[in-house]
């Protein structure tokens, strides 16, 4: 049983729709910007990619006060992904449709106001809703109910990895019988105590100017700055998924073991090397982080030869989101046969990729995206027309 | 390709005791682990009972550092997990790019970021947090730390993960393990889940909604599934790990197994993040296709763990769940509830309760449902009360039901008795 894509909507600092979101990376402009959400003048990390003009609209207004932002962009997203697909869900058996996404670290801006509620005023002060809106499960939960899905469902947790995993485990459930799956994952971690943990790992960027806060496979690579947003995609059964298919998946845990899981998702998807058209790299923005992904991706593809492209260089990582949200955008460029940019940077040319800095027309049959997560995460999805 | 599964490592922390054999003790005993509240000042709480885990880092064998800084969670899924090697004698035997790390967890971390949130908030006085954390904060921040701390202690460098769907993570956890080594991605898995949830932001959360029990003038009958005068469940906190072999694996090895998993299902109610609907339709439907995957009927079964967490609506779901779905064999099946002893370690107990399953098979024993002294006439099933019952168990059906609308349903087979 193929996966077969056929719904995909995408949030991100760029647009609050897929076309809209790939209008604006394709044409180069890039989300980052100072930090609006909260007061970052307290931190070393004042650049952000933040969703600015997102509203929950459309959501029933007594959702809102049970819900993290991220939940509010993942019901957004779904619904856009559900609709985009033009699948009748009221046809279907709702035991036949299932929700699996990842998370990162749950709906956190909402898990900082309870703790403050709790710690300045006590435990009565506690939101109803704290138990659910923080879990990692929430948006899972949250989906399922708003679109009456009750097939088997899941939420995977592998740092920015699980964007991937997620996506390969919905894949799985087709084979294993489910006939829609909405997948992907939208994550936001947009509030003080979100960016005091990403900072904990040191690898924050601390730049103070957007246009090189970011810079992954540059010699001024500096670290990565935090986004928010992501992508939800449709899987089905069926063959009429008018994006394409997911062809193969690999994963494994430790540090140098990317190239295996690239090397095993090539062998699920039975295709060589050759046969992959572009890499979406995972593009961690930290030199030696880089080098490493550099290694890998030349032990498969050969030194400079495979067209390698970042576009979260534009948008920044938005935790699982950001894995979600290349699968999206792999499946439109094999759409437009068009590599998106990976905007500002200039390619230190020792580390032997061959980085489109712009939009660059291309045959695209398969594309292959790469996604790491700390703690030694590495996972690589194939998808292709 | 599908390949059989079987479990042939069992390490379990849980309030009571740590260990595989302290824990079986426990639960045939039918002592309970319930007491008043004490990892955190029960004071400011409605409820202030919970079932706790005496535990020691060092003394279960984990370094200083660990012991500083892993959350209680890793710290206990770790110890659980190397018990559960030891157990399988599994180590070395397999390749490591073979074998992954798949863990349950609900809640993550919470202990510790709670812990670092206080200090880089000054006790909730900052929104704005002062950017002074330690360096392991991210690994509280995301709990996928916990499968890598494992995987890199167990030296693994197969697919690792978390799996998160709050209080059935447990099952999901290990079911999701069990579908990598069928499709062949894995020959092996060292699975399981854990929690260590009580922390006041997590107390605060059951307390807000009065989902927990009151009973804190009689903390060891808190806990109290399936009677007349239940009130909630019982915070508790634990860790059951496994390893999971292909049955390629099983037989090279000549690995003693507990049982196979023969069947796996999860459904979402669709209705409510935290309500359920009376008719249990959703986790009857889990329950079914479980049966159908083991091709098994209903009435072969000897032994439902039930989910039992002792709420009045959970309770009264899971009793028409089973009814839906075992047809007649629900009212001669003995079904029983391990959280009446050891509370609702929320994701966590799907695989201490898997953990119990996997010891009734091989030592032909139910535990029995602690407390259950004045029956609830609405709920007409046989719970095994107060006393654990001896009886050849071969075949056993777990269930979890949690929040977010998850129901998930695994079985268990003995394999030397059933094929």
């Amino acid at each position: 049983m193929t996966a077969n894509i056929s719904g995909i909507d995408i949030i991100s600092p760029l647009g609050l729709s897929r076309e809209e979101h790939w209008k604006a990376v394709l044409d180069g402009y890039s989300g980052l910007a100072p930090t609006r959400s909260f007061d970052s003048t307290t931190y070393d990390n004042p650049i952000s990619g933040e969703v600015h003009t997102f509203t929950p609209e459309g959501l029933p207004r007594r959702l809102l006060p049970a819900t993290d932002r991220m939940t509010q962009m993942s019901l957004v997203a779904a619904a856009g992904a559900f609709d985009d697909s033009e699948i009748d869900l009221g046809r279907l058996d709702p035991f036949d449709i299932g929700v699996l996404t990842a998370s990162t670290a749950g709906g956190y801006a909402f898990g900082q106001k309870e703790l403050q509620n709790l710690w300045s005023k006590g435990p009565k002060y506690v939101s109803t809703h704290q138990s659910y809106a923080w879990f990692y499960a929430v948006n899972t939960g949250q989906i399922s109910i708003r679109h009456g899905s009750q097939g088997h469902s899941g939420v995977i947790v592998a740092d920015d990895a699980g964007g991937l995993d997620a996506i390969a485990f919905a894949a799985r459930r087709l084979r294993r019988g489910s006939k829609v799956v909405l997948t992907g994952a939208v994550d936001s971690t947009m509030c003080p105590w979100g960016r005091v943990a990403h900072a904990s790992t040191g690898e924050l960027s601390k730049s103070e100017d957007a246009t090189t806060a970011y810079l992954p496979f540059d010699e001024r690579a500096n670290g990565w700055v935090n986004g928010e947003g992501g992508a939800h995609l449709v899987l089905q059964s069926t063959s009429d998924g008018r994006y394409g298919v997911i062809r193969g998946h690999g994963a494994t845990i430790g540090e140098d073991r990317l190239s295996q899981a690239i090397r095993l998702a090539l062998g699920r998807a039975e295709l060589r090397p050759q046969d992959i058209d572009v890499v979406f790299a995972d593009a961690a923005g930290t030199r030696a982080a880089d080098q490493a992904e550099a290694e890998a991706i030349g032990e498969i593809f050969g030194r400079g030869s495979i067209p390698v492209t970042a576009p979260k260089a534009a948008t920044g990582r938005m935790g699982c989101g950001t894995a979600a949200l290349d699968v999206a955008m792999a499946l439109l460029a094999i759409r437009d046969q068009t590599i998106p940019p990976t905007v500002n940077v200039e390619p230190d040319k020792s580390l032997g990729l061959n980085v489109c800095t712009t939009a660059t027309r291309r045959r695209i049959t398969n594309a292959l995206v790469l996604a790491r997560g700390i703690g030694g995460f590495n996972s690589a999805l194939i998808v292709g027309a | 390709m599908s390949r059989r599964v079987f479990i042939t490592g069992v390490g379990v922390v849980a309030p009571g005791g740590v260990g595989r054999d302290n824990y079986w003790d426990l639960l045939t005993q039918g002592r309970t682990a319930t007491r008043r509240l004490s990892l955190c000042d029960p004071e400011p709480f409605r409820s202030q009972v919970a079932a706790e885990v005496d535990f020691d880092a060092e003394a279960a064998g984990l370094t200083e550092p660990q012991a500083k800084e892993l959350d209680r969670a890793a710290q206990f899924a770790l110890v659980a997990a190397r018990e559960a090697i030891v157990d399988s004698g599994w180590a070395g035997t397999s390749p490591p790019e073979r074998t992954g790390v798949i863990v349950g967890s609900a809640v993550g971390a919470t202990t510790k970021l709670e812990e670092v949130y206080r200090q880089v908030s000054k006790d909730g006085v900052l929104w704005d947090v002062i950017p002074d954390a330690p360096t392991e904060l991210y690994s509280y921040f995301v709990p996928s730390s916990f499968a890598g701390e494992i995987a890199r202690d167990a030296q693994v460098t197969g697919q690792s993960g978390v799996v998160s769907t709050g209080c059935t993570s447990g099952i999901d956890a290990v079911g999701t393990a069990w579908e990598l080594v069928q499709d062949g991605v894995l020959d092996s898995v060292i699975c399981g889940a854990t929690d260590a949830p009580i922390s006041p932001i997590t107390v605060a959360c059951f307390d807000t909604i009065k989902a927990t029990s009151t009973y804190n003038d009689t903390p060891e009958s808190a806990s109290r599934p399936f009677d007349v005068t239940r009130g909630g469940f019982v915070l508790g906190e634990g860790s059951a790990m496994f390893v999971i072999e292909s049955e390629e694996s099983v037989e090279r090895r000549g690995a003693r197994v507990y049982g196979e998993i023969t069947g796996y299902a999860s459904r979402c109610n669709a209705y409510h993040m935290t309500g359920l609907k009376d008719d249990g339709r959703e986790l009857a439907e889990a329950v079914t296709a479980a049966l159908f995957q083991s091709k098994m009927d209903p009435h072969e079964l000897d032994y439902v763990n039930a989910h039992g967490s002792g709420t009045k609506q959970n309770d009264r779901h899971e009793t028409a769940a089973l009814k839906v779905s075992l047809g007649e064999a629900a009212h001669h099946v003995p079904i029983s509830s391990i959280k009446s002893m050891i509370g609702h370690s929320l994701g966590a107990i799907g695989s201490l309760e898997i953990a119990a399953c996997a010891l009734a098979l091989r030592h032909n024993m139910i535990p029995p449902t602690a407390n259950l002294t004045r029956p609830d006439p609405e709920l007409d099933l046989d719970y095994v009360p107060v006393h654990a019952r001896s009886r050849r168990t071969d075949r056993v059906l777990t269930t979890g039901s949690g929040f977010g609308g998850f129901q998930s349903a695994m079985v268990l087979a003995d394999p030397e008795k059933s094929s």
